[in-house]
């Protein structure tokens, strides 16, 4: 399936896997060429059938994944996608972000695991905004816009009881190595619109679980988290250092805590229309 | 066809790109980039019309090859900053030899190690001065330590501590226990010196050299891309001497058959007594094509042989049994203790 500018390409030894996947994607296109190939393997031929273990392999992989039990299929296979994109995308650099927009404008929420950023994504995504994407933004190097990569949102654990009613889901996926997980396919609209890229307007550095905070930041700042944000920065070489440091010239930053997914999103829209 | 074979036919060949659908593509790429030949593929590729997504693609590789190239010459930089104490220029090998040399099989070529080659007295002090310029050794135990030491070509690889880059200092081509046994001095006296205290193989031992790694030291995997070296140096720069060079170094049979493999294969210029392949041949161009199209290895039974034969070459056979006692023992002892 196409997500974006990426295309991949799974294969799996079971049915089950890729029979969830196509649900989970039902509203994607299905090119006929594919930039990644993500391989569902099992770890050894008799563990095709006995307690079924799952390697995701393809051509960008680690050596020392784990292995996950096939009812977490569409997990290893998310995993074996990001690894893909992260470890193979050159044409964008990428930074660890979700992304909304308003119109041709976007914010770039860039955040650990368990920053919020996918459920801040998620709600902006009920209330009018545009869902680019909650794992990487994608900056083109040459233009500066965000190019949207919507793939499906994984919530876990506390998040999953914020998933909104009418969104796609996959199956819930329990005790996997983040927790209880579920994916939540984006609305149908921001996958019919991933091929319009919207320009970066905002850049917020999002912390869940605190209590309300607001912060500028130093440039200088801003592109030390930039850099550690993005998976191949070094990589791009000179490009993506260009990519960067426009980014950090041309877009106002700002850290944010806040104590939950309410707060966070009032927040960023007070944010938004300050600008 | 399968993908493996296209990929060869459009090294060979690049103007038959025309012909090839989208999701044979997908496969072509898997293929080029399990055998690190992607980057190869976009340089021969460039200018040519073909499907949008695969443009990007290969743009990516062209991306990656340039950082590889940058980082290997950074790299070779760094060590040679390290070794000037040793007043000897530092002979680069392989993939960082080719891009310092400006060669044309340096182009959209993947490189990971930096491999250097110094001559045997001066290893010690080369040693230490990469350990006291930031280089580490990787965890290995003592029979590791020792065998590389008493038996191998090169030291025990050391890894750089803040760039993770590692280096290989090698003071011959093969391993002192295969049979072959290469003239290290010859090689070292006639490298040619570059800029920055660094140094290449004059243009007959990259091919020996290449010819040696490929066919008398390894398992073949991998084997296509190293044998892509072969063929583009012999384009760009033929292969007068080359026969006299690998009977002095005695390492004919291997540069033999390099040569009849990478003429049946990617259509190098070679006198006719090479472009016949023997029934051998046919074996390690089938071993060297094992990959189907997610970029799967394909023929366990093959693989075995070539992994037996890869360390059946590299020493005699009552020393490879007492080997692989010692690491059966260790491994055995290893996942007991886990």
């Amino acid at each position: 399936m196409r997500v974006g500018p990426v295309g991949f390409r799974i294969g799996s030894d079971w049915h089950a896997p890729i029979a969830a996947l196509d649900a989970l994607y039902r509203d994607y296109p299905r090119p006929e060429f594919a930039d990644y190939s993500v391989r569902l393997e099992a770890v050894s031929p008799w563990r095709r059938r006995v307690r079924p273990s799952v390697r995701v392999a393809g051509d960008y992989w680690l050596p020392d994944a784990s292995p996950l039990p096939l009812a977490q299929g569409v997990l290893a296979a998310e995993m074996g996608m990001n690894l893909q994109v992260a470890l193979g995308h050159r044409r964008h650099l990428l930074l660890h972000a979700a992304v909304v927009a308003r119109g041709d404008r976007a914010i770039l929420m860039s955040g650990v695991s368990g920053a919020g950023k996918s459920t801040l994504a998620l709600m902006l995504s009920q209330r009018g905004w545009r869902f680019l994407g909650d794992e990487f933004a994608m900056i083109d190097p040459d233009t500066g816009l965000a190019h949207p990569f919507p793939r499906p949102v994984s919530l876990k654990n506390e998040s999953l009881s914020l998933i909104p009613k009418g969104y796609r889901t996959g199956p819930l996926l329990t005790g996997t190595p983040k927790g209880d997980v579920r994916n939540v396919a984006p609305p149908a609209a921001a996958i019919a619109a991933m091929d319009e890229p919207a320009r970066p307007a905002l850049l917020i550095f999002p912390r869940f679980g605190f209590p309300s905070a607001l912060s500028g930041l130093a440039p200088t700042e801003t592109f030390m988290r930039l850099t550690q944000a993005s998976t191949n920065y070094v990589a791009m070489g000179e490009a993506g250092f260009r990519a960067l440091t426009r980014l950090r010239a041309q877009v106002p930053a700002v850290a944010l805590d806040y104590p939950d997914g309410e707060a966070g999103v009032a927040a960023v829209e007070a944010l938004w229309e300050a600008l | 066809m399968s993908a493996v074979r296209t990929l060869v036919a459009l090294l060979r060949d690049p103007e038959r790109a025309g012909a090839i659908d989208p999701a044979h593509w997908t496969e072509v790429l898997a293929v080029a980039r399990a055998e690190t030949l992607a980057g190869t593929l976009a340089y021969r590729l460039a200018g040519l019309a073909l499907p949008g997504g695969v443009v990007g693609a290969l743009a990516e590789a062209r991306i990656d090859a340039a950082e590889a190239r940058r980082t290997a010459l950074w790299e070779a930089n760094r060590v040679a900053l390290a070794l000037r104490p040793l007043e000897h220029p530092v002979i680069l090998l392989k993939g960082t030899a080719f891009v310092a040399a400006g060669l044309a099989a340096g182009q959209g070529r993947g490189i990971g190690d930096c491999d250097i080659l110094l001559p045997r007295p001066l290893l010690d002090h080369a040693e230490k001065l990469l350990v006291d310029a930031g280089w580490e050794w990787m965890k290995s135990d003592p029979y590791d330590d020792l065998y590389y030491r008493q038996w191998m070509h090169e030291l025990p690889p050391l890894v750089h501590g803040e760039r993770g880059r590692m280096v290989d200092v090698h003071h011959t081509i093969l391993p002192l226990t295969a049979r072959p046994t290469p003239d290290a001095q010859a090689l070292i006296d006639d490298a040619e010196v570059l800029d920055g205290g660094l140094a290449v193989l004059c243009h007959t031992d990259m091919i020996v050299h290449a010819a040696a790694h490929l066919l008398a030291d390894g398992e073949l995997a991998g084997g296509l891309r190293n044998l892509w070296d072969i063929h583009a140096l012999i384009e760009e720069k033929g292969m007068v001497g080359l026969e006299a060079r690998a009977a002095h170094h005695g390492l004919s049979s291997a540069v033999d058959r390099a040569l009849r493999l990478t003429h049946a294969l990617y259509g190098t210029t070679v006198p006719a007594r090479w472009q016949r392949l023997t029934m051998i041949d046919r074996l390690y161009r089938c071993r060297m094509m094992a990959r189907d199209g997610w970029g799967r290895e394909r023929y366990k039974a093959l693989r075995t042989v070539s992994y037996i034969r890869s360390h059946l070459i590299r020493m005699p056979l009552p020393m490879l049994i007492r080997h692989l006692w010692i690491k059966w023992r260790k491994a055995k002892a290893a996942s007991g203790s886990g």
